[in-house]
């Protein structure tokens, strides 16, 4: 190709060096490394070029004056990668900071743990030794002084969630955390002064390691996620033709658009943005808009949407912003109304911190009373209360629930779930009826051909090869099937019509009926586009249409098996999901929905008291995947259906959506299992503490005995996941 | 029981130069890319083919 991209919105200078970041497809192996990156610093200009093997991102520096950034992009695809570059995200960077501090505040917690535990255990020893007051006091006030500076800087993240929590009146997991640690701290130190035989030190610093630990794991699974989806969207991100200035055509890519652009949108490409056409006709396909899979008419004038498939003519569009009463219009306003409907979930932690706080709270308070009331003293009244609350300081319930979230969201991030919500297992779980999108999800997003098996193998293989010379939609699906992927030489393409080249020494013909001189053929149902192909007096008749995923019956069948209520919503007309939806064996199912209508459905289900789980991918599926009560998309999807699903999937299989809904099932039994462990361990060691007989020691196994016990327990979620044949 | 005046310190010394090595390798972006580097090894780009 001659033209050149301008990649200028990407391009960051700073020193005299321009920089870019980008995300390179297709990386698997070590050699891939050096061949990116030596093959980069041959070009001349190029200053360095690092891949982060982990994200599978390059970060490229060069001089700008030897050196385009297109020639970057360029060179990988010689090389073999195709490369996207991309804006590195705020929430991104944001992420990894915060992920970093983690990492730091465990480094310390970890680091103090330690040496207080080496000085506890010699006291603990001492105890039942010769040990002398002096050494043991000596030993405590060391102690003293790793976990004060220690607990000051690892105990952040959590004082800092319980000052914010406390202020708007709630109650999180980190209130009795920071408590428990901040009286653990102080009681040790008084007792220290006191020259007691008990502190607790090596308690509050341990808690405070375990409990970092987790969150460092969950945060760095979710930082793993974000980076592969983000990849994700910028090898997705597709190219533009503007009009500049002069009226010459530039590929520009599609982030850096603007309203009132004018753009070129050739046959076979997709409507890069929303507007309206300056001149021009052609066929659409808005299958991704509205489900309609039928190509509906444009002219000059009429409004075409982004994600829309050009079928016939060239189109020069202007881009517009909204605000001008189309469907996004409607559909940004619905998706207001649905967001803020919405209300707020109330994640699994944070019920159990809402009954556990204070329950903890009023136990070491009778504590304190009771054993005033029985006549002890002031002081053994408040260690033996404290004693209490540093006990069922909530080790394991703070680990219970994250530890198998993080296993969770890793086993659903290899079957090919990326989560986009922290809550969206938690929800995924509770689901109880299954909403399918027709069009792009059940159904495949592109079209396919659906008699190829009607045909002699050598004569599909000959048209499929003719098609990969055309760009029309309907060649490119049969495109498809070709199993050598080289265009016949000498393809010549007539736009509008079809392609034609010489096999073998007679001329082969691939396109419409008119084209090809063929008049017998049989009128096509609705809903199916046929394309014919001729060649030596054979003649090939190829039906290409929507077709379902190849694992999508038995995906439904389980759904059902597994007590679900699945049912179909599509805006495509009624009579082309009718057949789809018997051979699926689900009854429930409407055709030509608005997404108002969708909304209505989902809003009567909710009244009912389902919870709904939404899978669609299409611009009018975007306000019913935020009004319902869990929602996912396939990676194909419009952009806005996708930033408002709580999960995308990946592939041209529908079994993600089995594997999510029975993983978050497992998860969620896990965490009730998990939850209801902290209760049995809690069950038996409040009531020694409350009799004051909780050491140090004590206080310690049972500590890490509980938070080992639910993060093994935690590991089962990876048990390997049914597989659908 | 004498030792314990410079033992003590010096574990303490020995322990913080641990915590202030991964500080170090952490700020340093010594585990931004942890696959990446299991593989570089690998690369022999620094030895002459005879």
């Amino acid at each position: 190709m001659t033209e050149t991209l301008d990649l200028s919105v990407f391009v960051r200078r700073a020193g005299g060096f321009a920089h870019m970041d980008l995300a390179v497809e297709g990386v698997g192996c070590a050699g891939c490394i050096r061949k990116i990156e030596a093959g980069l610093k041959q070009l001349p200009g190029v200053v360095d070029a690092r891949l982060n093997f982990t994200n599978r991102r390059l970060a490229v520096e060069w001089r700008p004056d030897e050196l385009e950034a297109s020639a970057v992009v360029d060179a990988l695809e010689r090389i073999g990668y195709h490369a996207h570059p991309f804006e590195p995200q705020r929430a991104e960077s944001e992420e990894a900071k915060t992920a970093r501090k983690l990492l730091m505040a465990l480094a310390v917690a970890g680091f103090a743990a330690m040496n207080i535990m080496l000085l506890s255990v010699s006291v603990w020893s001492g105890n039942v030794s010769d040990m002398t007051q002096e050494t043991r006091d000596f030993f405590h006030w060391l102690s003293a002084l790793i976990a004060l500076p220690a607990a000051a800087y690892a105990g952040q993240p959590f004082f800092r969630s319980a000052w914010r929590a406390l202020r708007t009146r709630a109650l999180n997991m980190d209130v009795p955390i920071s408590l428990g640690v901040l009286l653990a701290l102080g009681m040790s130190l008084y007792e220290t002064a006191a020259h007691a035989t008990h502190a607790y030190f090596d308690s509050a610093v341990m808690l405070l390691f375990f409990l970092l630990c987790g969150r460092y794991l969950e945060h760095a699974m979710r930082q793993r996620t974000r980076a592969v989806a983000g990849n994700l969207a910028a090898l997705k991100a597709e190219v533009a033709h503007r009009f500049d200035a002069g009226g010459e055509v530039v590929m520009v890519p599609v982030a850096a658009l603007k309203p009132g652009d004018r753009l070129l949108v050739r046959p076979g490409e997709r409507v890069p943005a929303d507007g309206t056409v300056i001149s021009g006709s052609s066929d659409i396909d808005e299958s991704l808009v509205t489900g309609e899979t039928m190509p509906r008419k444009v002219m000059a004038g009429g409004t075409i949407y982004t994600g829309s498939l050009n079928h016939s003519g060239a189109l020069t569009m202007r881009v517009t912003v909204a605000g001008e009463g189309t469907l996004i219009d409607e559909v940004e306003r619905l998706l207001e109304k649905a967001s803020s409907a919405r209300s707020r979930y109330l994640r699994l932690s944070d019920r159990a911190a809402r009954l556990y706080a204070p329950l903890v709270h009023t136990t070491a308070a009778l504590t304190l009373l009771g054993w005033l009331v029985i006549g002890a003293a002031i002081h053994d009244s408040i260690i033996t209360a404290i004693a209490v609350l540093i006990i069922t300081c909530p080790c394991a319930l703070a680990l219970a629930i994250p530890t198998v979230q993080v296993v969770a969201s890793g086993a659903l991030f290899r079957s090919g779930v990326i989560l986009n919500a922290g809550d969206a297992i938690e929800r995924l779980a509770e689901a109880d009826t299954i909403i399918f999108d027709k069009t792009g999800t059940l159904t495949l997003p592109e079209p396919r051909v659906e008699n190829a098996e009607a045909f002699a193998p050598e004569l599909l293989e000959q048209a499929a090869r003719l098609a990969l010379s055309s760009r029309h939609p309907l060649a490119q699906a049969l495109a498809r099937e070709a199993r050598l992927r080289t265009p016949i030489t000498g393809a010549v393409e007539e736009p509008g019509q079809g392609v034609r080249a010489m096999i073998d020494g007679s001329e082969a013909r691939l396109g419409s009926t008119a084209f090809c001189d063929v008049t017998d053929v049989p009128a096509p149902q609705s809903d199916v586009s046929s394309i014919v192909f001729t060649h030596a007096g054979r003649c090939a008749v190829f039906a290409i249409r929507q077709r379902l995923r190849a694992d999508a019956v038995a995906v439904v069948r389980e759904l059902l098996a597994s007590g679900l209520d699945v049912r179909i919503l599509s805006g495509d007309r009624a009579s082309a999901v009718e057949p789809l939806a018997a051979v699926l064996g689900v009854t429930g199912w409407q055709g030509g929905l608005k997404p108002a209508d969708k909304i209505a459905a989902i809003e009567q289900l909710k009244a009912g008291g389902r919870r709904v789980l939404m899978v669609g991918d299409g611009l009018n599926d975007a306000p019913a995947l935020a009004a319902a009560h869990v929602s996912m998309s396939p990676i194909s999807a419009a952009h806005i259906a996708q930033t408002h699903a709580d999960a995308v999937f990946l592939g041209e299989r529908l079994v993600p959506v089995l594997q999510a809904v029975t993983t978050a099932r497992r998860a969620r039994r896990l965490m009730q299992q998990n939850l209801w462990l902290a209760v049995i361990y809690n069950a038996i060691a409040v009531p020694v503490a409350i009799a004051g007989f909780v050491t140090p020691l004590i206080a310690a196994a049972a500590m890490s005995g509980s938070s080992i016990l639910v993060t093994l327990n935690a590991l089962r979620v990876r048990a390997r996941p049914r597989d659908v044949a | 029981m004498n030792v314990l005046v410079y033992l003590v310190p010096m574990a303490l010394l020995l322990g913080l130069t641990g915590l202030a090595a991964f500080m170090w390798s952490l700020s340093s972006g010594q585990y931004d890319d942890v696959e990446g580097a299991a593989l570089r090894i690998l690369d022999n780009d620094d030895i002459e083919v005879l």
